[in-house]
């Protein structure tokens, strides 16, 4: 039993490899629509409470606090096991892309919140002055410095949460946790979780250096 | 039959402020004639910023009227302030300009989101304002690359590009290193002989004496003496104006 038979074993690679790219895009699609989705609605979110009403404020609040107390295991297993018991079913990659969207975007709401209220006060009243309504300042004045701020910050919790689309091996997505998990379990060999591990690299290393470029690209002195 | 009084391009009546419990401006009258250049001088904490900032509610007066070219600034919707606002440039000490954006991206926004001018439309006429100020050759620059008085001569044509009725300059040259505040100064002198409205809270008392229409002084809230240069700077009728004027002439010294 030498290490490459037991971590990369070729006949085992060979088995499984077709179902590992199946899983390979289901992990990345689902990524790509919980950050969209988890973005646009976090940045959203945190321009609903600029307008500092309180009851937009209380809930954002509350939403956003609750999402980034809670495990997100828990609230998959809730809206995936507990719902159906109300008669509410909901498919394995929805909670899954549900759930990661909404954890998200409360973090980006919170991102976006403590940039919206730490910029100077002059870039709102420079704006105002030359007669912008408020949210045509929000828009084009506050917004784009927010983003840029927090580029780091924003990339960093995208790639955060991408990983976590394993959770949704225990829902039953065929993501690629699940799949190596079952293959691995089949075969009682090592090598799919190698081939998991290897799958994961591919996907998130071009990520990290495609967001070390716009980490870069949108610098800009003050 | 008396000729009818021009109507003043900026009137605020009986202005009043209060932040709390603390009075900052009471009873505040003041009249712009146009083409006027208003000069307010005053110790830090005389309310001449808020009462600035009160004349396009960047700070809510707490009551009294203003009012820009005979239309009111006070008791209007949001939607008539933004319109209003159009018609009052403002200059701040701080410069405040959008430093995601390049120069002449910053003097066209408002013109393009606020006044809804076609973009060349706007490009034209932000290039004509930079080009008043001396900084044309610096329109793509981001404004982080510019110093302290490029950057806020960039701010002046920013606010010149609306076509203002009036120009508002709170501190416009407090924050900058001595040898820039010349550039600005220039800027401000060109306006004035263009026939430009101004209101004016600085400390350059030489600028006071060449530039001003009038001057006024302003302490504890109240305007205590206004007039002519000479009279405010080579005649002082008040003992707290006096006293100013030496603790400004003793810094200067």
């Amino acid at each position: 039993m030498d290490f490459g038979n037991v971590f990369l074993n070729p006949d085992i690679i060979a088995t499984y490899m077709p179902q590992m790219i199946r899983a390979v895009w289901v992990t990345i699609w689902i990524s790509v629509l919980v950050v969209i989705s988890g973005l646009a609605l976090g940045a959203f979110l945190a321009g609903l409470r600029a307008y500092q009403k309180r009851w937009l404020a209380w809930p954002i609040v509350l939403f956003a606090d609750l999402m980034r107390a809670l495990p997100p295991l828990v609230l998959m297993l809730i809206l995936f096991f507990g719902l159906p018991s109300l008669g509410v079913i909901l498919s394995d990659w929805f909670v899954l892309y549900l759930v990661l969207t909404l954890v998200l975007a409360a973090f980006v709401e919170e991102i976006f919140w403590a940039t919206l209220t730490s910029l100077p006060r002059g870039q709102w009243e420079a704006g105002a002055a030359t007669g912008l309504s408020f949210n045509q300042v929000l828009v084009n004045v506050i917004f784009p410095q927010a983003v840029r701020t927090n580029i780091p910050q924003l990339v960093n919790r995208s790639l955060t949460i991408s990983k976590m689309t394993a959770y949704g091996s225990v829902i039953g997505v065929k993501e690629i946790v699940s799949v190596a998990g079952s293959a691995q379990a089949f075969s009682g060999s090592a090598t799919p979780l190698t081939m998991a591990a290897i799958a994961y690299l591919i996907i998130f290393f071009p990520a990290m250096l495609l967001s070390r470029y716009v980490e870069n690209r949108f610098q800009y002195d003050h | 039959m008396s000729a009818p009084q021009p109507l003043p391009t900026l009137e605020i009546t009986a202005l009043e402020k209060r932040f709390g419990d603390t009075q900052v401006l009471r009873s505040i009258d003041l009249k712009v004639a146009n083409g006027e250049l208003v000069f307010v001088i005053g110790p830090s904490g005389s309310g001449k910023s808020t009462m600035l900032r009160c004349c396009n509610r960047l700070e809510e007066p707490t009551s009294g009227a203003i009012h820009v070219n005979g239309k009111p600034m006070l008791g209007i919707t949001r939607r008539d302030l933004d319109r209003m606002r159009l018609q009052v440039g403002m200059v701040f000490q701080g410069f405040f300009l959008y430093p995601h954006l390049s120069v002449l991206k910053n003097v066209t926004l408002a013109q393009r989101k606020a006044l809804k001018r076609p973009a060349a439309e706007a490009d034209a006429r932000a290039l004509e304002m930079l080009d008043k100020v001396g900084l044309k050759h610096k329109a793509s620059a981001m404004p982080g690359e510019l110093s302290g008085g490029q950057q806020q001569r960039v701010a002046i044509a920013r606010a010149l590009a609306l076509d203002p009725k009036v120009m508002l300059f709170d501190e416009p040259t407090s924050a900058l290193d001595p040898e820039l505040v010349g550039s600005v100064l220039k800027v401000m002198r060109d306006l004035r002989e263009g026939g430009m409205t101004m209101i004016v809270v600085s400390h350059e008392m030489q600028f006071a004496r060449e530039a001003a229409d009038r001057v006024v002084f302003m302490d504890g809230g109240v305007i205590v003496e206004q007039g002519t240069p000479s009279e405010i700077f080579g005649n002082p009728r008040s003992e707290r104006l006096r006293a100013f004027l030496s603790r400004v002439s003793g810094e200067a010294a």
